[in-house]
């Protein structure tokens, strides 16, 4: 071997160890996976102090007009017509003229301004107007009404087919390893079902797991046998089979499967619900539930530590839970300790077009469970096509009566007391969809039983039934 | 030596400044004895008193959450207005005993009842009414229903109500009962009708 070649070998040597050096060092980089409405985006954490941190104006940056500048030791940010000013080494600052907590020092580095992750989800809302949720573990985060849910299930064909219907468009990347298929939805807001641990009861797909890290989330389905995954045409679908059954089951290139078209409405006749017929393509839940008041606004203050924005906080993610185990998609719309203004819920669930919205409340009197649905105010104000935004729950009002009929039957028949009443409660007239209120008191005069994890459960769990009995009917409301 | 045209103009110029004075000085008595002419301090309307009329209450229970007709005998005036007013008032004081089935806050009241035509009616109370009352939803449409109810009930033709806070629109009563729009005196009827005890 000549020197050159020895030099040569010497430096292809090195060239190996140093990018086995950056691909070790690569992995370790955070992530925080941003989605929205705007753009799904991924943002670098840095760690300082013990705590993950990112910069605020880039993660703002995607979602409108920003500005920053400094001013003295002060840093001003403007997103669109709410501005902000954050001091250096300090964890309070002025949005929109009031306090908030970041839960840690905000930071400037290389004209940075940095704010903790953690403080995302209740600082995001004040800038926003909307709600955002930060999965904290998993470092993502979801800007409005943006979560991609998915129901599992088996198709009975001899072998089986395991059937993934979401509720948006997913292209996840796809590893076939031995006993397992593995999705990672990196750049979708997939989220998480109502049990990380589905079991199918097949001896050849026997379950699959969901998990959530580093801004990506994953779903490893466990076989017996060797699975393929493929793609429907508007990859809301996806098939997973054993690799001999797609093969005879591919449609021809050709001719793709496509739905079948709805025939069209005819002039002059009012589509009556029907039970089997597909939900409309702009809804992404079945179920929007608002956990009421939050932030600034406690709601009433039920003892000397409970106050009932927390309480209906805790009632909403229960109620989801038992929703999505009854195989209802749902959404609910504040999951923290956010400010969002009544019109901005009403808007929320309009623009979710949910087949169902339930607002919780939660007081210190009465005995039990009252059930609302709206009373409408004085006047009929639509003109034309165009609904007055104070009566725009008109239409929908006898399906919503219905709705709350069913909860509060589904309550009798667990021996809770419960009323059905109309209430002038906002915004339930305000929504176009069928809408209710549940107000949780409790059974007698211990408020602290509203914290039982128990009775939470007994109420929600009879809220869910009661909607479940009124699917087919919510379904076709809209 | 100052020019003799000079001299009669200086002499003009003073007389119609004492001139102008004299009437400043007039226009100002004038003005101030205006507003004490304005002031009418005749009553609107006499105390009221003399005879007594049977009225409907709709009385709010917080223990079952109900709206129950109760009777009263009140001095009445004879205006639509007044009597509405008087009604209410009538009503609050109820509610601000001791053993109140459904309490108020100290310091509760209905400031003015006004009766807009056709069928309007506006109650306004004021800041201590909403300020001090209870939070959550059933026991702030109790008290809606109640005022409501009652002034429909006993003044007849009102077909809307407005409820108004310190003479200002508020969102809410305190927290849950929307007051932002006018209430459908129909749609409250059958809402009364639900809250009658069963």
């Amino acid at each position: 071997m000549g020197q050159a070649d020895s030099c040569s070998l010497i430096s292809a040597c090195l060239l190996i160890l140093a990018s086995t050096v950056f691909l070790r060092g690569a992995p370790g980089e955070k992530h925080l996976s941003v989605y929205s409405v705007a753009a799904n985006y991924s943002l670098p954490l840095v760690e300082r102090e013990g705590q993950d941190y990112v910069g605020l104006l880039e993660l703002l940056e995607p979602l409108g007009t920003v500005s920053a500048r400094m001013d003295g030791a002060r840093w001003r940010l403007r997103y669109n017509n709410v501005g902000g000013i954050f001091q250096t080494r300090t964890n309070r600052p002025q949005v929109v003229g009031r306090g908030a907590d970041l839960g840690g020092a905000f930071l400037m580095e290389n004209n940075r301004g940095l704010v903790p992750l953690g403080s995302l989800a209740s600082l995001l809302p004040r800038f926003l107007g909307g709600p955002a949720t930060l999965h904290g573990d998993s470092d993502r985060l979801f800007i409005g009404s943006v979560a991609t849910h998915f129901t599992a299930s088996l198709a009975s064909d001899n072998p089986p087919r395991l059937v993934l219907h979401f509720t948006a468009p997913v292209n996840p990347s796809v590893a076939t390893e031995p006993g397992a298929v593995r999705l990672t939805f990196a750049h979708e807001p997939v989220v998480s079902p109502a049990s990380a641990t589905l079991t199918f009861g097949s001896k050849n797909i026997p379950s699959a797991n969901y998990s959530e890290r580093n801004g990506a989330a994953v779903l490893v389905v466990n076989s017996a046998i060797p699975l393929m995954a493929t793609f429907s045409a508007d990859a809301r679908t996806i098939t997973i089979a054993p690799t001999f059954t797609v093969a005879q089951t591919l449609p021809p290139p050709a001719t793709p499967s496509l739905p079948t078209p709805a025939p069209p409405a005819q002039p002059g006749t009012t589509p009556a619900p029907a039970p089997a017929a597909p939900a409309p393509a702009a809804r992404r839940y079945f179920a929007v539930v608002d956990a009421s008041h939050g932030g600034d606004d406690h709601g009433e203050t039920l003892s000397s530590t409970l106050l009932e924005k927390d309480v209906t906080v805790a009632l909403a993610r229960s109620l989801r839970r038992e929703l999505e185990s009854r195989g209802i998609s749902t959404l609910v719309l504040r999951d923290s300790d956010a400010n969002l203004p009544v019109d901005q819920r009403a808007v929320l669930a309009n623009a979710d077009r949910a087949a169902i919205y339930i607002a919780l409340h939660a007081s210190s009197s009465g005995h039990g469970v009252r059930v609302y649905s709206a009373l409408l105010p004085y006047g009929r104000d639509d003109r034309g096509p165009f609904l007055s935004w104070t009566t725009a729950q008109r239409g929908a009002l006898p399906v919503s009566q219905n709705a709350a009929s069913a909860v509060a039957g589904e309550l009798q028949k667990r021996q809770i007391p419960v009323r059905a009443l109309a209430a002038p409660l906002r915004p339930l007239n305000n929504v176009i969809g069928p809408a209710i209120a549940v107000e949780v008191g409790p059974q007698g005069s211990d408020v602290a039983q509203l914290t039982a994890p128990d009775y939470q459960q007994l109420v929600t769990g009879a809220v869910a039934s009661g909607v479940a009995a009124v699917r087919d009917q919510l379904g076709g409301a809209q | 030596m100052i020019p003799r045209h000079l001299h009669i103009a200086m002499g003009v110029l003073l007389g119609a400044a004492l001139g102008l004075s004299l009437y400043a000085w007039h226009v100002r008595k004038t003005v101030a004895r205006a507003p004490a002419a304005a002031v009418d301090t005749t009553p609107l309307a006499p105390p009221v008193s003399g005879p007594t009329e049977r009225v409907i209450l709709f009385i709010a229970h917080d223990e079952d959450g109900t709206l129950r007709p109760e009777s009263a005998q009140i001095p009445l005036p004879s205006d639509r207005q007044q009597r509405a007013e008087e009604l209410l008032r009538t009503l609050v004081a109820y509610y601000l005993q001791k053993n109140s089935t459904h309490t108020l806050g100290a310091g509760a009241e209905v400031r003015s009842v006004f009766l807009v035509d056709p069928g309007g009616a506006v109650i306004d109370l004021n800041s201590a009414f909403a300020d001090t009352h209870r939070s959550g939803v059933l026991v702030e449409v109790l008290t809606v229903a109640s005022l409501i109810h009652t002034i429909a009930a006993n003044v007849p033709g009102i077909s809307r109500v407005k409820i108004l806070v310190d003479g200002k629109q508020r969102d809410t009563l305190a927290g849950h009962a929307d007051l932002s729009s006018y209430y459908d005196v129909s749609g409250v009827n059958q809402l009364v009708t639900e809250l009658q005890p069963q």
